[in-house]
């Protein structure tokens, strides 16, 4: 049995959000919402997160903070983009300091648009990006059996 | 040969040793000649253990009266060399200090020796062949060492004159004053060496010249010399008590009971405390820092302070049980508590293996001051454990120090990289100095346990409580000062010299050994020598010691799990909150600027500064000495 | 002296095996109560599992490889130590055993040389040092009631060790809330999202190692509870409804603090050992010198 789904862990980035859905981020942990029960838990640290979400735009001050994050997190992981700046910049898209959304430069599995995203869009975005998640840790364990058999064949 | 011809072979084949290191000339065949002599007296103090460890005590009546005049004249000349240097030196304090001994011994040598005879001069039991071994092993090793790092010590500071023909020379006339002083029965010759000691710390202290070195040596020399005064006045009063002179025999003085034994027992105790440098003396241990690292290693933790706490831990079934011996065991554990808090608002390296060693041997002089007999089998533990330690911490950080250029903790971060088989050895002094199963933790259980049963131990055990977490907090930043792994570390450790290495891998490997085989230590040495004093001794349960063997085995197994996990890991950097860490590492600033990360340990000093708890120190702890004295005085009248 | 060996080796196979297991129960009750008592309906029980068992399933990223060495370190002489007490063993060997094991954490914290890490081993070695001082009172207060330092005699010497010591019982549980990295007392890390310095000591630990960490919490939770049960040890009832009890209150006061900082960590925890401790211990030690020996 698979425990990835059981234990989603995610780690929340503000690239240049308004705030907005960084509120209904924070909302869907509230009582009225508590995603804690399906065990998932927001940890600040990327280190122990399999799920990044994102809500805003890239710019020049982010552009490196977000790609350092997305490194840090270990395999496997799901980036869900938040809002609809982090999918296309939004209506901020044309500024002359906006990249555009955070695909530009982080792979991003699932987005999740609105302005500013319900916490129930959140929710509904979390669960597609777990089953992403999942099949992304079978093609893991799949590699690793590979290379364990390679290596025990190359012996 | 007979026994007592080892004795007095340990003795005198030093002195030898001295004198043609003040007659060589060439390097070379200074350094043969050290280590020649450093083997010899390796070899022959473990062969004076396996010829006496099971005959007991045995005492021999060597000597005559050309030896006590002998060593009158030479106390003589040595107080008027120090008389010479403190007038020039213009030290007031220390000019008072000798003129006042020398007067007590003149009075002494003339008035009240003559007709006196003490028989029994020299002597060997268990505990004097414990000290015999550490001064034997650990002495020889540190002076081969001593060779190596005086080299690159005049190399990095040509400033300072090249003495080496006088540092090797008092290295050896030191080692054989400190068998002496382990050897002698009589107290008057144990005083002879007592103040050779002292004399050869000085000299030491002072070996660079610089004013801050010369202050730092009379200080220490002022202090020990305090001590001798009142050792002479114990010898005083024991001369006006038995003119027969019996009572100079040290074993004779303990086992004729404490309404007798106790004035002599008290002062020289003093003697005792001024020497292992606990409140209120502990400044001159933490100036004697200016010294060579050899110098701090041999004299000021493994073995001359060893004799201030071993004279004490004698005396202790005279003390057990008086009030005189609980203000020494309070003073010593006070020591204990504040040395150990100070320790941790240390950054130099060196003041914090200082202050540690002031706590350690304040924690042994409590043992020994309660007295029971459970706590002398500790003292005698924790004496062995501390002194092993303690010597490859600070020779350690002499290897550290000429290698780096540094002796401040902070500058140690990443030594794991930098110098890694050092930083290991390093890491297991420490570990050997406060983690279970290594011996220091294990003394301090064992002594936890044995103040439950004493009078007024619940004192004791606060004191051990606080003060022991107190070191271990400050043993552990450093440990985990030294095994961070920073980057772009380049790796210095290969001008160290390969007999450096050897002893410095003795010295680990000692660490180890003697964990492990301590119970036989225990059983062969130490138990008889309690039972003897006692009637009865204590040991560790055998379940305990079974556990404690196999944690031993555990942690020496574990790191060879690194070799299995090389596999699934991923080499990755650390988290910075999303800053770049694959270079160095910086944090963002405002308007465009990076700053450095700079990691440094917490010191706490508005907490544990220095000033405020010695000052604490030194009231509570001249209040006790104020107190015992008074009772003394009382004892006396 | 453990007198049986046989018994004692199958205690301490018992607390291996099971003590993961019923750890990780407590660790999940303790996350559905705050959710309750936070009006919210918190995960399933048995939650902790399927947490370690997903850190299992990731990949395992380290700063350096001697962190490997010092997680599995502390795991393992955490085991032992638990091993140790229920095998019925010497208290002070336990505590110092304990010890050990949380340097190791402290060091592989160290070893990561990162500001976050850092801050974290700081102020865990000053958790450290902070309730150290109470436990081994707690010891020496148990030694003095029931006249031995081993595990096996206390709790089987049908002596009502809390009537003795209840001093000692208030400031084990206070230092309890350090141990338990609960609120106000969470500095060096934090089990819930209180984020001050990221995640403090277990910053750059993450798949696997960190499971190693979670799971010697487990069976460092399972010992520091047999502590509260030796107090109650004359009824085995009474004692576990003293642990329930005293969880709970735990529970409650880390939901209604906010953390404090180290300094008043160290002054509040050294002096409660200094008054609740020591009096106790010298009240106690009065009586049975002077008055009753």
């Amino acid at each position: 049995m698979t425990y990835l789904k059981k234990s989603p862990w995610i780690i929340h980035y503000d690239a240049s959000s308004c705030n907005g859905c960084d509120i209904e981020v924070l909302a869907a942990l509230t009582p009225l919402y508590d995603v804690e029960r399906f065990g998932i838990v927001n940890t600040g640290n990327p280190k122990h997160a399999d799920i990044f979400l994102v809500t805003g735009s890239v710019n020049e001050q982010n552009r490196q903070v977000l790609i350092n994050t997305y490194e840090q997190i270990p395999d496997p992981k799901v980036v869900v983009a938040i809002g609809i700046c982090a999918t296309s910049g939004g209506i901020f898209r044309e500024c002359y300091n906006v990249m555009g959304g955070i695909d530009k430069v982080i792979p991003v599995d699932v987005y999740v648009t609105g302005c500013a995203a319900r916490p129930e869009s959140i929710i509904d975005g979390v669960v597609q990006g777990l089953g992403i998640l999942e099949s992304k840790r079978l093609a893991m364990a799949e590699k690793r059996a590979g290379s364990r058999a390679k290596a025990g064949d190359a012996v | 040969m007979q026994i007592s011809q080892f004795l007095v072979f340990l003795i005198l084949f030093p002195l030898i040793t001295a004198l043609f290191m003040v007659l060589v000339r060439r390097d070379a065949d200074r350094n043969w000649i050290v280590r020649i002599s450093a083997v010899v007296i390796a070899l022959i103090t473990l062969y004076l253990l396996f010829v006496a460890f099971d005959q007991g005590s045995l005492y021999f009546a060597f000597g005559s009266e050309q030896v006590g005049q002998l060593m009158f004249v030479i106390e003589l000349l040595l107080a008027v060399f120090i008389l010479y240097l403190g007038l020039k030196y213009r030290k007031s304090f220390t000019v008072a200090l000798i003129l006042v001994q020398a007067g007590l011994l003149i009075f002494f040598e003339t008035g009240l020796i003559p007709g006196i005879h003490p028989v029994n001069n020299l002597f060997i039991d268990q505990f004097s062949i414990i000290m015999a071994l550490i001064i034997g092993i650990i002495g020889s090793l540190i002076c081969v060492y001593s060779l190596g790092y005086m080299d690159t010590y005049h190399q990095l500071h040509p400033a300072i004159k090249d003495r080496r023909n006088l540092f090797f020379f008092i290295m050896f006339v030191f080692l054989a004053a400190m068998f002496g002083l382990i050897f002698s029965n009589n107290l008057i010759w144990m005083f002879f060496f007592w103040e050779i000691t002292t004399i050869c710390s000085f000299v030491l202290i002072g070996y660079s010249q610089t004013p801050e070195a010369t202050n730092n040596a009379f200080l220490a020399l002022s202090m020990n010399l305090l001590g001798g005064v009142a050792f002479m006045a114990a010898l005083v009063y024991i001369a006006l008590m038995d003119p027969s002179g019996r009572l100079f025999e040290l074993n004779t003085l303990i086992t004729s009971g404490y309404v007798i034994a106790l004035v002599p027992a008290v002062l020289i105790s003093f003697a005792g405390i001024t020497k292992a440098a606990l409140m209120p003396f502990s400044s001159w241990l933490v100036g004697a820092m200016v010294a060579p690292t050899p110098v701090s290693a041999l004299l000021h933790s493994s073995t001359m302070v060893k004799a201030g706490v071993y004279i004490i831990v004698r005396f202790a079934p005279v003390l057990s049980g008086t009030p005189e011996g609980l203000m020494i065991a309070l003073v010593g554990g006070i020591t204990f508590l504040l040395a150990s808090c100070i320790a941790i608002s240390q950054s130099n390296a060196k003041r914090v293996l200082a202050y540690s060693t002031i706590a350690n041997l304040g924690l042994i002089v409590a043992c020994a001051g309660v007295g029971t007999y459970n706590l002398m089998w500790v003292a005698i533990l924790l004496i062995i454990f501390h002194a092993i330690a303690k010597s490859l911490l600070f020779l350690c950080v002499g290897t550290v120090e000429h290698s780096i250029g540094s002796r401040d903790i902070e500058d140690m971060g990443g030594l794991i990289e930098r110098m890694p088989k050092v930083a290991l050895m390093m890491f297991i002094g420490m570990a050997g100095m406060f983690l279970a199963p290594f011996g220091m933790i294990i003394s301090k259980w064992a002594a936890i346990e044995a103040f439950t049963a004493a009078p007024f131990g619940l004192v004791f055990i606060t004191i051990l409580a606080f003060g022991g977490s107190a070191s271990l907090f400050f043993w552990s930043k450093w440990m985990g000062k030294i095994i961070s792994v920073m980057r772009n570390q380049v790796n210095v450790e290969g001008s160290i010299k390969t007999e450096m290495w050897a002893v410095l891998s003795i010295l680990t490997a000692l660490v180890v050994v003697v964990a492990l085989i301590f119970p036989l230590i225990s059983s062969m040495l130490i138990e008889p020598f309690v039972m003897h004093i006692y009637g009865e001794t204590t040991r560790l349960a055998q379940a305990n010691l079974t556990i404690m063997i196999l944690m031993l085995a555990l942690l020496m197994i574990m790191p060879f799990s690194m070799l299995f996990q090389r596999r699934d890991q991923i080499l990755t950097h650390p988290y910075m909150g999303g800053r770049p860490t694959v270079g160095e590492m910086k944090f963002a600033g405002s308007m465009g600027t990076t700053r450095d990360l700079v990691l440094s340990n917490y010191y706490m000093r508005n907490y544990f500064g220095e000033e405020k708890l010695f000052m604490i120190g030194v009231l509570l702890c001249w209040g006790l000495v104020l107190i015992a004295g008074v009772m003394l005085a009382g004892v006396i009248l | 002296m453990i007198d049986e060996p046989w018994s004692s080796i199958l205690s301490a196979a018992v607390y291996i095996l099971l003590a993961p297991v019923i750890g990780g129960l407590v660790a999940g009750i303790d996350r559905k109560v705050t959710a309750r008592m936070q009006g919210r309906v918190g995960p399933p029980v048995i939650q902790p599992f399927y947490d370690v068992g997903k850190l299992f399933e990731k990949e395992n990223p380290v700063v350096t490889t001697t962190q490997n060495f010092y997680v599995l370190s502390y795991l393992v002489f955490m085991v032992v130590a638990g091993a140790l007490f229920f095998s019925g063993g010497d208290m002070l060997l336990v505590i110092f055993a304990f010890t050990l094991s949380h340097i190791f954490l402290v060091l592989g914290a160290y070893a990561s040389y990162s500001p976050y890490s850092h801050i974290g081993a700081e102020r865990e070695l000053i958790q450290i040092i902070a309730y150290e001082p109470m436990i081994i009172f707690t010891a020496v207060g148990m030694y003095m009631v029931t006249h031995s330092f081993n595990v096996s005699a206390i709790v089987s010497s049908g002596i009502p060790i809390i009537m003795f010591l209840p001093g000692v019982f208030i400031g084990y549980l206070i230092v309890l809330t350090i141990k338990l990295r609960k609120s106000p007392f969470d500095l060096s890390t934090s089990h819930h999202a209180h984020q001050e310095i990221v995640k403090g000591v277990t910053t750059d630990f993450a798949g696997p190692n960190l499971g190693k960490i979670e799971i010697a919490h487990w069976y460092e939770y399972v010992f520091l509870l047999g502590v509260v049960y030796l107090f109650f040890g004359f009824n085995p009832l009474i004692a576990v409804a003293a642990i329930i009890v005293a969880y709970f209150l735990e529970i409650l006061i880390d939901n209604t603090t906010s953390r404090v900082k180290w300094q008043l960590t160290l002054r509040s925890a050294w002096l409660v050992a200094g008054t609740l401790g020591i009096v106790n211990l010298g009240v106690l030690y009065y009586l049975r010198m002077v008055v009753a020996p």
